[in-house]
């Protein structure tokens, strides 16, 4: 029997070849890899000062590196992790790989201005990558004045200039998705049909929107006055150091938000794709996301109860702060209700999802102690602030990453991981990351400061603990870089829908092709209704 | 979506209106107003804003979106000089033990 050979079915990935076709890309998916592949890289980064850090506080003495690198590996684990991986992680790679697709658009609203943002934040980047192979920089990721305007004599102004350089990336990412959102949705595609990631992240731009410029600004300040003298922040200039912490704090707690509200949006996805029904409380879930963005920028003060902050002040931020919590909390208890009499299975992607709600939980309750005026003073830059913003961005944050990542590899590469070495690296992760951190929880209680590289003897078993944990924290996130390099070549192929989720993304093909869908779709149904997906492929391991 | 397009009397009037009130600006700055000094510099940047705001970028002619925009912003700096300035006004108001 004869049989024509079967032509390859175009997609995103083989439409055009070689690297210009990357470096010019419009097409929101293959930007989604560009932002993969560099964010991925500055993760490395941030792990390789992340491990000499741990490694030189497993003894009290501090003999590995001195106390000058010491500030500097802290310093440019901060800058690398936050700026260069957490902010721009979810929102950049899945928020632009997916929310179009998910809202039936064939790209978002402005692709150019999406290119140019990757490019800023590789110029950024290239910026503090420069400044940490010059010598480094030591004023922790804060940046505090008058440290970093007149005494630091490190890299302050390069780093921060890679800062603000990114930050400009964060908001037109942001306003992108905002426009998009607003005028792109396809026939049928109501506000109430969006699903619950994409209202995350419509969250998550009003805050990259909002509150990077402030940064930006503060950022110019510092120049004006480590450069120019001009008094900003200094009082012998007539300036006021705690001004400064406002201005960072304005936007560097929402920031937080901005890590944490698109892993939000990714654990509503995985919720409901794997417990087989509509999130509880779908109006209330999407709410609380706006809530939380808007929430988050009133309470920023906690950060400064013990900075010279006016004690009236401290209380009303105190109080302010017992907010934020409502939201959160309503979509813990909504993910936890959405379980109830559903057909739950346990594939990796949902491993996270339970990681992230359980870790989550955790981060969010010691964010209360912390918001407490008289605990804070006691724990204030003590390893407990460190335990607790761990939980909320790494347990959170890279826990939403992580099951999106495994959730949409079939989507975004057309093959499937090994289900079973994802599992094992799931429980990896998560056990890594409790012996990691939950020590500090107890190091941070009993008085060990943040920041220093040399302690009493009595907290090294505490500090042991806690690096050991790192080591196997290590192993957990080296795993799935191999698996998930082989399964370019080995995996399964995937279907267009794995998983039998609802969302429009899997109405397409795995790849999907260059524009998405080949006709776009009218949409009939609220999001999650599972009844429009009864009968299709369910590979769950 | 046609857009208005103003006179080209009214833009060189509006010219004209932020090019006085900058003088104004500048003449002030050498009279000795004491405390009002910030409040009248601060009040005719407001007027120019708004002139610049509602007659250059169209927000007078824009869609009710465009203006919800434009307000949330100016809601967005009002929290961040109020709350900053819940900070700096108070802080003799309650002591601090020993000090």
């Amino acid at each position: 029997m004869i049989t024509a050979a079967v032509p390859e079915r175009e997609d995103y990935l083989n439409v055009s070849h070689g690297l210009k076709s990357w470096l010019l890309t419009k097409d929101h998916k293959r930007i989604g890899l560009l932002y993969l592949a560099t964010i991925t890289l500055f993760f490395f980064l941030g792990g390789v000062f992340a491990t000499v850090i741990r490694i030189e506080l497993l003894t009290p003495g501090g003999g590995l590196v001195s106390s000058e690198t010491y500030n500097k590996l802290f310093t440019m684990h901060g800058v690398t992790m936050i700026f260069f991986f957490l902010l721009p992680s979810i929102p950049a790679v899945f928020g632009n790989f997916f929310l179009p697709m998910m809202i039936g658009a064939r790209d978002l609203a402005f692709p150019r201005i999406n290119l140019l943002s990757w490019y800023l934040l590789v110029v950024g980047g290239l910026f503090a990558l420069f400044a940490m192979l010059a010598g480094g920089v030591d004023t922790g990721w804060t940046f505090y004045t008058p440290y970093s305007t007149t005494y630091s004599n490190t890299w302050v102004i390069a780093t921060a200039l890679g800062i603000f350089v990114a930050g400009f990336s964060s908001i037109l990412t942001g306003l992108n998705f905002i426009v998009t959102i607003h005028r792109m949705r396809a026939p049928g595609m109501t506000w109430f049909r969006m699903p619950l990631f994409v209202w995350a992240h419509y969250a998550t731009a009003l805050i990259q929107v909002l509150g990077t410029p402030v940064l930006a600004v503060t950022i110019v300040l510092v120049f004006c006055e480590r450069v120019f003298h001009i008094g900003i922040f200094d009082p012998a200039l007539g300036g006021d150091p705690v001004l400064f912490q406002h201005l960072f704090w304005f936007y560097s707690h929402p920031a937080v938000y901005i890590m944490i509200l698109p892993a939000m949006g990714v654990v509503s996805e995985l919720v409901s794709t794997f417990s087989r029904k509509a999130i509880f409380g779908y109006r209330i879930v999407a709410f609380s996301s706006v809530a939380i963005a808007v929430l988050g920028f009133l309470v920023w003060g906690h950060h400064m109860f013990v900075s010279g902050q006016s004690l009236f002040a401290g209380m009303a931020f105190s109080f302010l702060s017992y907010f934020v919590a409502i939201p959160s909390a309503i979509k813990v208890f909504n993910w936890t209700a959405t379980l109830y009499k559903g057909s739950i299975s346990y594939a990796t992607p949902m491993l996270y999802a339970f990681g992230f709600i359980g870790l989550f939980t955790m981060g969010g309750l010691t964010g209360l102690f912390v918001a407490a005026l008289g605990i804070d003073v006691h724990v204030t830059d003590t390893y407990f602030v460190v335990a607790h913003f761990h939980y909320i961005m790494v347990g959170g944050a890279i826990m939403g990453y992580m099951g999106g990542l495994h959730y949409w590899w079939p989507k975004m590469t057309g093959r499937m991981y090994p289900e079973g070495w994802a599992k094992l690296s799931a429980l990896v992760i998560f056990l890594g990351f409790n012996l990691t951190f939950f020590p500090q929880f107890i190091l941070g209680y009993l008085g060990m400061p943040r920041r220093y590289h040399t302690y009493p003897a009595e907290f090294q078993i505490l500090h042991v603990l806690s690096t050991a944990g790192a080591s196997v924290l290590a192993v957990g996130y080296a795993i799935p870089m191999i698996y998930f390099a082989w399964s370019l070549r080995y995996g399964k192929v995937a279907g267009a829908n794995p998983w039998g989720a609802t969302g429009l993304e899997w109405k397409t093909a795995s790849p999907p092709p260059l524009h998405n869908f080949d006709k776009i779709p009218v949409v009939t149904h609220d999001a999650y209704d599972y009844s429009t997906v009864v009968g299709e492929a369910v590979e769950v391991g | 979506m046609t857009e208005h397009i103003d006179s080209i009397r009214t833009y060189a009037l509006v010219l004209l209106a932020l090019l006085v009130l900058t003088a104004v600006t500048t003449l002030v700055a050498f009279v000795d107003l004491g405390e009002f000094s910030v409040v009248v510099a601060l009040a005719i940047a407001v007027c120019k804003m708004l002139l610049v705001a509602l007659f250059f970028m169209h927000v007078r002619h824009s869609t009710k979106l465009t203006k919800l925009v434009l307000l949330g912003g100016l809601l967005w700096l009002v929290i961040l000089l109020m709350l900053t300035l819940s900070d700096f006004t108070t802080r003799g108001w309650i002591g601090v033990p020993g000090r």
